[in-house]
């Protein structure tokens, strides 16, 4: 017998039925549970079910007595059973068609034609019909499964030029899904390494976050759509729980690093790749952003560390930086390598442990760990309340450079670095 | 290249592709056998450690004392964060208890 609250009652129906537990037994409560009081919990149990109308405890105790009805279900056959084509149609009745089953970001696509998706595959030497990875929108749902022809309608319906192809099929391959579903609203972001970036003109400069440039904005672009329809949907209310949503997954922040004006080693190299290799670079829980410009001589040290502590605790920070800013960190700190940044901001980032252990997110899935023993959230729990304690393992800690040299200014992204896939296996 | 031309527009029929992937197997599970009464029955409250469920299912257990005291419940948490399979736990359960509420779900 499950209790819920009444916001997740489409996931609960979704999911019990994917695992084969369409009988399972559940009751609802009201949103949200957190940071309601005793008294008013106590409310909740007393009082009515919001979505079958009943007593709460009528359904608890019902649910753990009354017979089942029914032998189990029968299991259900997998069969090839999306089929190829939709039906055919007119262009105008196809975009609407497209658009009432949430297969679009609600923007113009490009409808996926034969000879548009036959473009697209001859940009990689994989087969059509060869498995090219498996999604699925969180760890609570069952992993979907796709073929290289599959990614290519989605990157057709992105916009996406054929040369993009192996791009955009290393990041469906990844297993990471830019639309995954957390009430939270993360987004992804991807970072594009090696010769690729030149051959198909991606931007690393100025405005490269920005919607200047066709590849970065088609790729990422292409990375959402293919994230949404080849994991079974996303749609708000049942499998996307996103409560505020995110702009920045109209393209997953997509960018290549700018490794020409950069000082130190190029994202993949750092991650066990060569330089002459081309690679995706994925990164999820991209929500929070802070920001400045330059790195000041007298007190950079106490701006970074202000900027760090207004992150949120449990994502880690990504540190994107202009080439003029990757420099001025060199010259302040003597950072001549990324790792030295990486090791003065896993010192400096501290927070008193008491403030620590009450963010919700850490309790929510760093304090369980810690209970158990997990270090070194283990050790850091045995601080007193007002000793400082390090927000962040040093291995979560990233540098990329990107930026044109306009100026100074560099950001943090809070986000959690995934995987480095390597984008010549799908050429 | 004539769907090319026809994507222009028009009453011309198109023919093009299906972008969603493919759906995974279902395989039933069976469900724990019902229990005829909570009478004498030992239920299990688990807490998944998650945005404060652990007070809710106190209050729950609060209302087992007061309407149904000849439950006999405890309050369990999961070994980890809710993210985790916890199979130490069911075991326990099914060797200890006669039932079990998780609670409360996201």
């Amino acid at each position: 017998m499950a209790l819920h609250t009444n916001a997740f009652e489409k996931v609960v129906q979704s999911v019990t039925r994917m695992h084969g537990m369409p009988q399972a037994r559940y009751a609802f409560v009201p949103q949200p549970v957190m940071g309601k009081t005793a008294a008013q919990l106590r409310a909740y149990v007393d009082g009515i079910d919001p979505i079958s109308g009943r007593p709460v405890m009528q359904e608890v105790v019902e649910g753990l007595t009354r017979p089942l009805e029914g032998d189990r279900i029968p299991e259900a056959k997998f069969e090839r059973s999306t089929p190829r084509f939709v039906d055919t149609d007119t262009e105008e009745n196809l975009h609407h068609l497209f658009l009432e089953n949430n297969w679009t970001d609600n923007l113009p696509i490009i409808l996926p034609t034969e000879e548009r998706v036959a473009k697209m595959l001859a940009h990689t030497s994989r087969k059509p019909d060869e498995i090219a990875g498996h999604l699925r929108s969180n760890q609570f749902r069952q992993h979907w499964e796709f073929t290289v022809e599959k990614v290519a309608v989605n990157a057709v319906m992105a916009g996406a030029r054929p040369e993009y192809f192996p791009v955009i099929l290393a990041l469906a391959s990844a297993g990471v899904s830019a639309r995954g579903s957390t009430t939270s609203s993360m987004a992804a972001m991807v970072v594009v390494n090696g010769p690729i970036r030149s051959a198909i003109k991606m931007n690393p400069g100025t405005g490269a976050m920005a919607p200047f440039n066709h590849a970065n904005a088609t790729i990422g672009r292409a990375y959402g759509l293919l994230s949404q329809n080849l994991q079974g949907g996303s749609l708000p209310g049942d499998s996307y729980m996103g409560s505020q949503g995110n702009n920045y997954m109209y393209n997953s922040v997509t960018f290549a690093e700018n490794e020409e004006r950069s000082p130190w080693e190029p994202f993949h190299v750092q991650h066990g790749f060569k330089a002459t290799d081309s690679t995706v670079s994925i990164f999820t829980g991209c929500r929070s952003t802070a920001f400045t410009l330059g790195v000041r001589e007298r007190y950079w040290r106490e701006h970074v560390r202000s900027m760090l502590r207004g992150m949120d605790a449990h994502s880690a920070p990504t540190f994107l930086l202009d080439p003029i800013a990757a420099r001025q960190f060199i010259d302040r700190g003597g950072f001549d390598r990324k790792e030295k940044l990486i090791d003065w901001v896993y010192e400096n980032a501290l927070m008193p442990a008491g403030e620590y252990w009450d963010y919700q997110l850490i309790q929510n899935y760093i304090y369980p760990r810690a209970t158990f023993g997990e270090e070194p959230y283990a050790s850091k729990l045995k601080a007193a309340p007002q000793e400082m304690i390090r927000m962040f393992k040093p291995d979560e800690i990233h540098v990329v450079v990107i930026g044109g040299e306009t100026n100074g200014y560099w950001r943090i992204m809070g986000c959690n670095y995934q995987k480095t896939v390597s984008v010549d296996e799908w050429r | 290249m004539a769907n090319e031309a026809q994507a222009s527009g028009g009453t011309h029929k198109l023919t093009v592709l299906n972008p969603v992937g493919f759906p995974p197997k279902t395989v039933a599970k069976a469900m724990s056998p019902r229990l005829d009464g909570l009478d004498g029955k030992t239920i299990y409250l688990v807490d998944p450690r998650f945005d404060d469920s652990g007070l809710f299912l106190r209050q729950l257990q609060d209302w087992f004392a007061d309407h149904m005291p000849s439950v006999q419940t405890k309050l369990v948490e999961m070994s980890s964060v809710y993210t985790k399979d916890d199979p130490k736990t069911w075991e326990m359960i099914k060797a200890n208890g006669d039932g079990a509420i998780i609670g409360v779900g996201h």
